[in-house]
């Protein structure tokens, strides 16, 4: 049956994949069983963007049939199960820039493979970085932006992150749009990634995951 | 009966009004002098020849198609450019004066800030509304068209802008949600009833705040056309004649939004394309529209979700390029030059987009692969671009000046090259906006 449900959401038959959840909830499955069944099928849709069959279609279908999932087996749970990461990721589009396609497609990519995110959003300034760097205590931060305006952010948001005393906390990568090695420089990150998959595998050298 | 035009011949119509421009009295244009026309003339030509790929033109041509940038550079928020008209047209007028590209865009891009706020327009932020003063405006995505409207839009799309989607991104055009089903005033009888709506306070406030943004529009584009007019005497033609959209972005930017298009790619496919498909007639019709008002052939047609890494190669040429296409044929076949902005990376899609009529398009390319473009999409193409904002931002005019070198080298050398920058900017260091200029003019001469 679980293995039914990881193949319905990995090919993207949604509505055989909630009749299947609704199934497996009504005969007695346990509730964690298919939660790992369901994380099974979004490590394989990751797989399948990074190898370049899957685009943001199946990204975001694949991500609404995770959040109805979880509603239907919520209710059976007293609390979502912890689940093992390798580390964490504080992400956010930069202040001034409220653009967040890219940002969301990253932080799902590192979701899935296995990190946990801290997504502070858009137009996010230097100061709530610092902030979340401080509480979260993150090994990566990633700054995302799509407009020109975002490389002197970006700028200034590695200097407030260096003023706190935190930069030699983390590995900062930026991205989105317009951003190159150029940028990254100037902004003095550490790395910048061309797409998810660039920032997830980054992430994963700074963490020392696979 | 009078005499259909051909394509070809409503397209040289509009040149040939672009080469003897009127002032607003309908005179000749009073040059400022008599090598001001004869560079007018001059830059229109070396346009056009370059993007009919017939004869090859006096050198590259080269221009500038920035966002913000003229102001930003002039020491002036987006704010200000946005609300004092004045002063934005001739920032923007002194700009082109001062960098000296071979046509400009106008000095559209900050818009009338006052109006925005006169219709209460919820889909952008721009500075004092959302963003700061020093910023570009940006928009706000949402599902301003749910999920299951689709047969709205399909049966009646104009209907379905006016009464629905208007009042849902203008807080002030609420009234439209009350209008009468116009095709229902048919006859005497129940003509009456349907005129009920415009006397209802909503409706009226409605076409009360309509009335006042209309003043407010004509007030900055006396403003900015003026500008349009003036930078003609000295010899820069504007060369924009308007825009409309593919589609697929159309339903994907401002009506379903990012995730309610991809999410309808595999919930709703059918209805998706239906309402493709309404639209194109649209999208033809606003684009032709255009050219005739403005007396412009270029008509701009952003592209941003087909771009690599959105959508599979099959998604693609199912979803995006098929209706895309039909407005590019569309738009030629009413006598209009189709400029798509291939925004971001458009590698994967070169192939397929290449299948366009020889020298009846211009691509604007901003980081594609210019060796691949040119073999593909530039056989049948004109390409326009592609200097990167980060180094127009953070390069050396040196850097600049090889870049163009080495464009003019490869994708240049046999004509189909307009030298630009590849994307849109608002920030970037003076000298080297400059230097993509002087590069061009120095390096493009054909011999």
């Amino acid at each position: 049956m679980s293995k039914k449900l990881v193949n319905a959401i990995a090919d993207m038959r949604e509505e055989e994949a909630l009749k299947l959840v609704r199934e497996m909830v009504e005969g007695g499955s346990k509730p964690v069983a298919i939660l790992d069944a369901a994380r099974e099928a979004m490590a394989i849709v990751g797989q399948r963007y990074d190898e370049g069959t899957y685009f943001l279609p199946e990204l975001m279908l694949a991500g609404e049939m995770m959040n109805q999932i979880t509603d239907i087996v919520k209710p059976e749970l007293a609390k979502l199960p912890e689940i093992k990461r390798h580390g964490k990721v504080v992400i956010g589009t930069v202040e001034g820039d409220i653009h967040d396609i890219g940002k969301n497609i990253v932080s799902f990519m590192l979701d899935v493979n296995g990190f946990e995110v801290l997504d502070l959003g858009v137009n996010v300034s230097p100061q709530k970085f610092v902030e979340a760097v401080r509480d979260f205590r993150p090994q990566v931060v990633g700054l995302s932006g799509f407009l020109t305006l975002a490389f002197d952010v970006m700028k200034e948001t590695v200097e407030a992150i260096k003023t706190a005393d935190l930069r030699d906390k983390v590995k900062i990568m930026i991205g989105g749009g317009q951003v190159s090695e150029e940028i990254r420089k100037y902004a003095g990150a550490d790395a910048y990634g061309k797409d998810a998959m660039a920032g997830v595998s980054l992430a994963q050298k700074w963490v020392g995951a696979k | 009966m009078e005499k259909q035009l051909s394509p070809e011949e409503k397209l040289e119509a509009l040149w040939q009004g672009k080469l003897s421009p009127k002032d607003p009295g309908g005179n000749p244009l009073p040059f400022q002098s008599s090598e001001a026309e004869k560079a007018y003339k001059d830059r229109i030509l070396r346009f056009k020849d370059a993007i009919q790929m017939k004869k090859l033109p006096d050198r590259v041509p080269v221009t500038i198609f920035p966002s913000m940038f003229p102001w930003t550079n002039a020491g002036m928020t987006v704010q200000d450019a946005m609300y004092d008209y004045g002063k934005c047209a001739e920032v923007f007028q002194n700009f082109v004066l001062e960098f000296e590209p071979d046509v400009h865009w106008g000095a559209y891009a900050p818009g009338p800030g006052k109006l925005y706020e006169i219709l209460d327009y919820k889909l952008y932020s721009w500075p004092g509304h959302g963003v700061a003063p020093e910023h570009c405006y940006q928009c706000n995505e949402g599902e301003y068209m749910t999920a299951n409207e689709y047969d709205a839009l399909i049966q009646d799309p104009s209907g379905f802008f006016s009464h629905v989607y208007l009042p849902r991104v203008f807080g002030a055009l609420g009234g439209f949600q009350m209008l009468p089903f116009l095709p229902g005033i048919l006859e005497m009888y129940g003509v009456a009833l349907n005129f009920i709506p415009f006397g209802l306070p909503p409706v009226q406030a409605t076409y009360q705040a309509l009335f006042e943004a209309g003043a407010e529009a004509l007030q900055w584009i006396g403003a900015i056309g003026g500008a349009d007019g003036a930078l003609a005497t000295f010899g820069f033609p504007n060369i924009l004649g308007g825009f409309t959209k593919a589609p697929f972005d159309v339903i994907g930017d401002t009506l379903r939004g990012t995730k309610g298009i991809m999410l309808d790619i595999y919930r709703q496919p059918d209805k998706l394309i239906q309402a493709m498909e309404a639209l194109v007639p649209l999208m033809i019709g606003m684009g032709i529209a255009n050219a005739q008002q403005t007396g412009n052939p270029l008509i701009f047609v952003p592209l941003h979700k087909g771009a690599d890494g959105f959508l599979s190669d099959e998604q693609f040429k199912k979803f995006f390029w098929p209706t895309l296409k039909e407005v590019i044929l569309g738009l030629i076949e009413g006598g209009c030059v189709p400029l798509p902005a291939a925004e971001g990376f458009w590698n994967t899609r070169l192939q397929v987009i290449q299948d366009v009529p020889k020298g009846k398009t211009l691509w604007m390319i901003d980081q594609s692969d210019m060796a691949d473009a040119k073999k593909t999409l530039g056989k049948n193409a004109c390409l326009l671009g592609n200097v990167p904002s980060a180094m127009l931002h953070l390069g050396t005019p040196q850097e600049v000046r090889d870049y163009v070198k080495k464009l003019i080298g490869t994708v240049g050398k046999d004509g189909g090259l307009i030298v630009c920058n590849g994307a849109f900017f608002d920030h970037a260091k003076p000298k080297n906006v400059k230097a993509m200029v002087e590069a061009t003019k120095e390096y493009g001469v054909y011999k």
